[in-house]
Parts: C-alpha cells; sequence; structure tokens
C-alpha cells in the first residue's frame, strides 16, 4: 500500500515538473523571440538610417539655395542621432564600434554648425563643400558594408542572440558573418552615409478634394460583374467573388476575385461610373520572350483602350519577367506628376498583368495651367551650378505642404549620379531635390 | 570520360593555336530596341561600348539605369542621331561601327566581381582593380558555374589560358556559353532589396496561403503605415513594432518567404494598394480585442477585415 502512494506522489511529481518544464521552455523561447526582434529592428533601423544619411548627404550635394541647405542640414543632423541611437541598441557591448560612432558624432557635428549658422552672412566654404563630398563618399562605403552584412544575415538566417552568445563565449571560432561584418564597417574610418526616399504622389497628404473627377451613374454589382467578364474575356458561368466596400472607403469600389485557368485576377472598379481602377493577374511566369521596349508597346496600347491619350513616361524598369511602366498625364506638354498611371506587362508572353490608375482618379481634375512667369533660362540660374543639366520640362508637382505648383523639372548629374530637381516656375525657388536613385548593386 | 579527354585536346590545341596575348573583340547586340530600365547581357555590351567612347564613366554593372541614358543621349547627340535614349538599328550600328567590344575582358571580370573599366586607346589590364580578398571569395562561388567551361586537367593552368579557351567558345565552337549575369538589379526609388526581403518575410509569415492580392494588401499596409504620421518611418520600425505582427511576435517572421511573398511586396512598392489606404487589419475568426472592430472597415481580402 505505502508502495502505491509512494509511486502516484512520484508520478504527480513527475507531471507537474514536466508540465513546469515546459512552460519554462516555451517562455524562455518567447523571450528570446522578442530579444531577437528588438536587436534585428535596431539594427535595419540603422542600415536603413545609414542609407538615408548618405542619400540626403548627396541630395545637399546639388542643393543651391539657403532657404533648403539648412533645414536639410538639420535632417541630416536628426539622421544621424537616429542612427546613434540604433547603434546602442545593439549587442555590440563587447565588439569595438567606436570608430562609427565617432564617424556618427563627427558629421552630427558638422550639419548641427552648419544649420544654426546664418548661411547668408557665411555661406557654405570650400573646404566645407569638400568634406561634405568626402563624408558622401565613405558614407557610401559603409552603407554597402551594413547593406552586406544585411544581406547575409537574411540569406544564413542569422540570429543577433546567437552573435550575443558568441560574443559572451568569446567564440570565434565558427565563422560569424555579423561580428565579421562590423568589423569591416569599423576599418572604413571616415564616414557613415544617407540616402533616398521620396515617392512623388506617395508622400505628401493631397490638400486637393480627392476622386473628384469621377463621373457616371452608380452601377449594380451585377454590371460590375459584367465589365470583369468583358475586360478579362470570362464566360458566365466562371465564379466572381464580387465584394461591395464598406464604410471605412474613401471611394465606394467594386473588388472581384478571380480563377481563370493558371491566372488569379483582382480587379477594382468604382461604383460611380464602373471605372476599372485597378487590377493585378498572378500567374507563374516562364522565361521572358519580348524586349522591355516590346513591352512598353503592349502598354501604350492598353492606355489607348483605356482612353488616356496625352501620356509621358515617367519611368519603365525590368524586374525578374515583368517590366513596369510609370507613366504621367500631360497637358499642353507640361507633365501632370500626381496624375499616374502604372501598368505591368509579363514579359514572356506579353500580357498586361497589371494596371493601376488608382492615382490618376484621386488627382486628377480639371487644371487651369498659367504661362510661368520665369523663363527656362531664368529657372535654370536658380540649379545649382555643380549639376551638369542634361533634360528638363515643366510639369505641375504636389510641394510638402501638399498643395500643387507649376515647377520647371531639371534632369542634372554630378559625377555619377542623376538628381531631379524642381524649381518653381514663379517664384524660382528649390521645390525639393530628388536623388535618382532605382539601381541597386546585388549584395553579397 | 573519353568525352572529357577529346575535349581537353581540342582546348588544349586551340590555346596553343592562341599564343598570343590579346583580348578578343567581339559584336554580337540581339535585334531588341533597348531602354532605360532593360536588363541583361545587351546592356553590359551597350555599356561597354559607351564606356569606349568615354560617353559612359560608372561601373558597367548589365542595368540601364539614368547614367546610362544620359551616356546614350550623348552619344546620340555627339554623332548626329534623333536623341531618343534609345538603342535601336542606328544608335546599335554606328556603335558597333566606332567601338569595339571586348566581351571576354568584360566576362572575366563581372564574373569574378572585380571594379573594372572598358575604356578604348588604354590597355585593358590597367583598368582592372584587383582586390584580392574579395576576388577570392567570389571565384570560390563561381567554381560551380565555370567548371563546364574548363575542364578539371585545366585547373593548373593561368587564368589568363582559361579566358583564351572561353573566348574561342564565344566565336561559335561551343554555342551554350550561358550569358553575362548584370551585377546590379532595378530597384523602387527609396528602397534596398533588402527591405523587401525583409517585408517579403513578414508578408510570408503573415499571409501565406492568402490569394496573392491578400498578399499585396499585407505589404500595402506596412507601406500605409510607413506613411502615416502615427507609425514609425521605416520598414524595420513598422515591423518589429512591439505586437503589430502576429508574425512578428511569434517568429514566423524568421521562415523563408516563397517568390509570391516578394512578387507581392514589389507590386505594393510600386503602387498597386488592394486596400484602399488601410493602415489595420485584423482576422475576424481569431480577433480578441473589440477595439478593432470598432474601425471603420474598407473591405475584406481573403480572410483578413483591412480598416482604418
Amino acid at each position: 500500500m505505502k508502495r502505491w502512494i509512494g509511486m502516484i506522489i512520484l508520478s504527480i511529481g513527475l507531471i507537474v515538473t514536466a508540465i513546469w518544464g515546459y512552460r519554462q521552455f516555451t517562455e524562455k523561447e518567447s523571450l528570446i523571440v522578442q530579444t531577437e526582434n528588438n536587436y534585428q529592428r535596431a539594427f535595419h533601423d540603422l542600415t536603413y538610417h545609414v542609407d538615408l544619411l548618405y542619400d540626403k548627404i548627396g541630395t545637399t550635394l546639388a542643393l543651391n539655395t539657403k532657404d533648403t541647405l539648412s533645414p536639410q542640414m538639420l535632417e541630416i543632423w536628426q539622421l544621424t542621432s537616429q542612427a546613434q541611437s540604433d547603434v546602442s541598441q545593439l549587442p555590440l557591448g563587447l565588439l569595438p564600434f567606436t570608430k562609427t560612432e565617432s564617424f556618427l558624432a563627427d558629421i552630427g557635428e558638422f550639419t548641427y554648425h552648419v544649420a544654426i549658422r546664418d548661411l547668408d552672412d557665411e555661406p557654405l566654404s570650400n573646404d566645407e563643400s569638400e568634406r561634405l563630398s568626402s563624408l558622401y563618399e565613405s558614407a557610401n562605403e559603409i552603407r554597402k558594408e551594413l547593406r552586406t552584412v544585411q544581406h547575409k544575415v537574411f540569406s544564413d538566417q542569422l540570429r543577433w542572440v546567437d552573435v550575443e552568445l558568441a560574443l559572451a563565449n568569446n567564440d570565434r571560432e565558427q565563422p560569424n558573418h555579423i561580428i565579421d561584418g562590423f568589423t569591416a564597417v569599423e576599418e572604413y574610418t571616415s564616414g557613415f552615409d544617407e540616402s533616398h526616399f521620396h515617392n512623388l504622389s506617395a508622400d505628401f497628404p493631397s490638400q486637393q478634394e480627392s476622386f473628384q473627377s469621377i463621373d457616371g451613374e452608380s452601377i449594380s454589382e451585377e454590371k460590375a460583374g459584367r465589365l470583369i467578364r468583358e475586360q478579362f474575356d470570362l464566360t458566365d458561368d466562371l465564379e466572381i467573388d464580387l465584394q461591395k466596400s464598406g464604410k471605412g472607403a474613401q471611394l465606394p469600389t467594386y473588388s472581384g476575385s478571380f480563377t481563370h485557368e493558371d491566372q488569379q485576377g483582382y480587379v477594382e472598379i468604382t461604383e460611380k461610373g464602373g471605372h476599372i481602377l485597378s487590377y493585378m493577374i498572378s500567374r507563374d511566369l516562364s522565361e521572358e520572350t519580348i524586349s522591355l521596349n516590346d513591352a512598353e508597346k503592349k502598354a501604350d496600347q492598353l492606355l489607348k483602350e483605356q482612353g488616356f491619350k496625352d501620356v509621358k513616361r515617367l519611368r519603365s524598369s525590368q524586374y525578374d519577367h515583368t517590366g513596369l511602366f510609370q507613366y504621367a498625364v500631360s497637358q499642353d506638354d507640361v507633365w501632370i506628376y500626381p496624375d499616374q498611371i502604372l501598368i505591368k506587362v509579363a514579359l514572356d508572353t506579353g500580357d498586361v498583368i497589371g494596371f493601376s490608375a488608382t492615382d490618376f482618379y484621386r488627382n486628377n481634375r480639371k487644371r487651369e495651367i498659367e504661362e510661368p512667369k520665369l523663363s527656362l533660362d531664368e529657372a535654370k540660374k536658380n540649379v545649382s551650378s555643380s549639376l551638369n543639366i542634361e533634360d528638363q520640362h515643366l510639369a505641375i508637382i504636389e510641394d510638402q505642404a501638399g498643395n500643387e505648383v507649376l515647377a520647371y523639372a531639371f534632369f542634372g548629374t554630378l559625377d555619377q549620379d542623376t538628381y531631379r530637381i524642381f524649381i518653381d516656375a514663379n517664384t524660382g525657388s528649390e521645390v525639393f531635390v530628388e536623388l535618382m536613385h532605382d539601381v541597386e548593386n546585388k549584395w553579397g | 570520360m573519353k568525352g572529357k579527354i577529346v575535349k581537353c585536346l581540342m582546348t588544349l590545341m586551340i590555346i596553343s593555336a592562341m599564343s598570343h596575348n590579346h583580348w578578343h573583340v567581339s559584336h554580337a547586340f540581339s535585334p531588341q530596341v533597348i531602354q532605360h530600365g532593360a536588363t541583361g547581357e545587351d546592356v553590359v555590351e551597350l555599356q561597354a561600348r559607351l564606356q569606349y567612347l568615354g560617353f559612359f564613366n560608372s561601373q558597367i554593372d548589365g542595368v540601364f539605369g539614368w547614367g546610362t541614358y544620359w551616356a546614350l543621349r550623348n552619344f546620340q547627340y555627339e554623332y548626329g542621331m534623333k536623341i531618343d535614349g534609345l538603342a535601336g538599328e542606328q544608335a546599335k550600328n554606328k556603335l558597333v561601327e566606332v567601338t569595339k567590344y571586348h566581351k571576354e575582358f568584360v566576362r572575366q571580370n563581372i564574373e569574378a566581381g572585380r571594379q573594372f573599366t572598358h575604356y578604348g586607346g588604354m590597355n585593358l589590364e590597367d583598368q582592372v582593380k584587383y582586390d584580392s580578398s574579395k576576388t577570392k571569395a567570389k571565384e570560390s562561388q563561381q567554381k560551380g558555374t565555370t567548371e563546364q567551361k574548363a575542364p578539371e586537367s585545366q585547373n593548373q593552368q593561368t587564368e589568363k589560358n582559361r579566358q583564351e579557351s572561353n573566348q574561342i567558345t564565344q566565336d561559335g565552337e561551343l554555342s551554350t556559353e550561358a550569358p553575362i549575369e548584370p551585377t546590379a538589379v532595378n530597384i523602387p526609388n527609396g528602397f534596398s532589396q533588402n527591405d523587401i526581403q525583409l517585408m517579403a518575410q513578414t508578408v510570408y509569415g503573415e499571409a501565406r496561403g492568402e490569394p496573392y492580392e491578400g498578399q499585396v494588401a499585407i505589404a500595402s499596409v506596412i507601406l500605409n503605415r510607413i506613411q502615416s504620421p502615427i507609425f514609425p518611418d521605416t520598414v524595420s520600425g513598422v515591423i518589429y513594432e512591439p505586437l503589430a505582427f502576429t508574425a512578428v511576435a511569434d517568429g514566423q517572421i524568421y521562415l523563408t518567404p516563397d517568390e509570391t511573398a516578394k512578387r507581392a511586396v514589389l507590386d505594393a512598392i510600386n503602387g498597386w494598394d488592394p486596400t484602399g489606404e488601410a493602415i489595420y487589419y485584423f482576422n475576424p475568426d481569431t480577433a480578441t480585442s473589440s477595439w478593432i472592430w470598432s474601425r471603420p472597415q474598407i473591405k475584406r481580402i481573403g480572410k483578413h477585415i483591412f480598416c482604418n
């Protein structure tokens, strides 16, 4: 009897221990994931901020007017402190990271002093400009190194908690890309870097009423279904999952999704007038058989079918097996940047597999474009003399506050970089400068 | 084995025939009109030829970016052609006429990951920057791909000989050579491949198994949050915000994403937003917070409801 009781007590004890142990284990696992997430965020933020820092310094090189230079310097200064804070959150306590930190401190100090001084009395000296370009260059080196480490983190699925353990155990036997990568970063003493982020239509809140040009009668769900069938040549028996948007939507729409052979489609149609806002076709793509140039002809054809007559191409890019084309509508040869249309063409068959006129419908309206007060040559004088101007056109853009402005767009080059500079066509002030970064080296 | 010996002998014969040391000149260009944004071997050749004349001064990378565009336009201007930035028949013929293209030299250096230039009137070998550590790493990676071209017995040969043998095959004896791979890619302005990767991991962790538009929608929400003043303004800031995404909290973000997730992210960055500018979404079957139900709903895609 005693033996039985003993056994029962023992087994209960065992089960309790097992449950307790398992809970300890899952709690520990979840804590490790949370810690890892914090490290990952700090690191990815760091690479991003350094990238942005690089672009901002680059943009600064192309700036001309003091009005834009001071805020730009302040922005770099702010980015620097963000990057410093990112570094401080990484588990690098045991790894020497002093050079990078002192570089960040240097550039922070430099930009802060330029930002707060009166540039009318004391403009940027030649020495300072040179210092800025050398910072730009070394910043690029560090940016590249960080991006390469980041690539390795992704491709080898490295975890920072493991780095921490390796550092704690002083275990340098195994190759550790994160530690090696940071050691490499340390070798570039002089610079960190800055980067980009300027998506014209997306960045600024528009001050104008959205979707005001959409006209027509409200259509029924059944009519929406019919329009989709017509557009994609679908038979009546093919099922379309059609949904009406809820009350949170800015613009009432119908969205339909369907599966046809190997294709999966998704279409958005406005309730008012039944205009096609956008669609996406997803399928497996094979090797390309047509060139990007031929693909653009297909895109042009679709634009015609959809009734877009005067358009200018803003961008064409080949991604894997697709060609992407971005257009802006033009009016009297003025490029209307907010009214954008996107088209994606599959390079294996030449079919259009993506279309979006959402930006066009959101921003389009009747515009009275007045004659610019400044001539092209007068505006050109406001572009930094260090730039070599390659091309220009008149444009309607949205400024930082979201108001539409008539501006001259200048494309200029400085060394290997291309910039797009918008000069207000009436006041001559620099609206903004963009560094055109749309090609990136493969990392690793 | 027999085939290997024959191949080996042939290669050796060819090498001995080619005893003089100079880079072979080739002319290819496929019939396509090459335009801004194109990638591939034709772009490598275009950049090399434009560099030969001094119009193009950046790294030859096989991606037709802004630098290539201005170089081509300046070339067209100098040679009295229509300035359209398109490499069509006229521009290509003129380029072939007035420049040389040392294809194997370019291939070798691109594959070894070296920095190099291809200016005319200068010794080619002087235009290569040899970086010992990097080159080694790249070459060991490349072994797999070059083995087919260079038989094993040749491993002892100097690199130069191997180059010569390659360039012979270029002339048509063995026409199965792989095209020159670009060393760069197009990216949407302001995004790095790594940002795209991080977003793809999140999309995959959150919405694998969802329809394609459902995956684009998750990526759109991340982007809409970056634009929104109440959320962090970086990709990683938004994604790693504590408890913002369940896939981050439970570690599913560290799974390897598939191609669909990557394509979905690219579409979202390029401007497709099926959500109607949503900044929140939830799964109605599992959502426990009553707050999320109070948000104005925009639409349902797959198993998620998107709201403001």
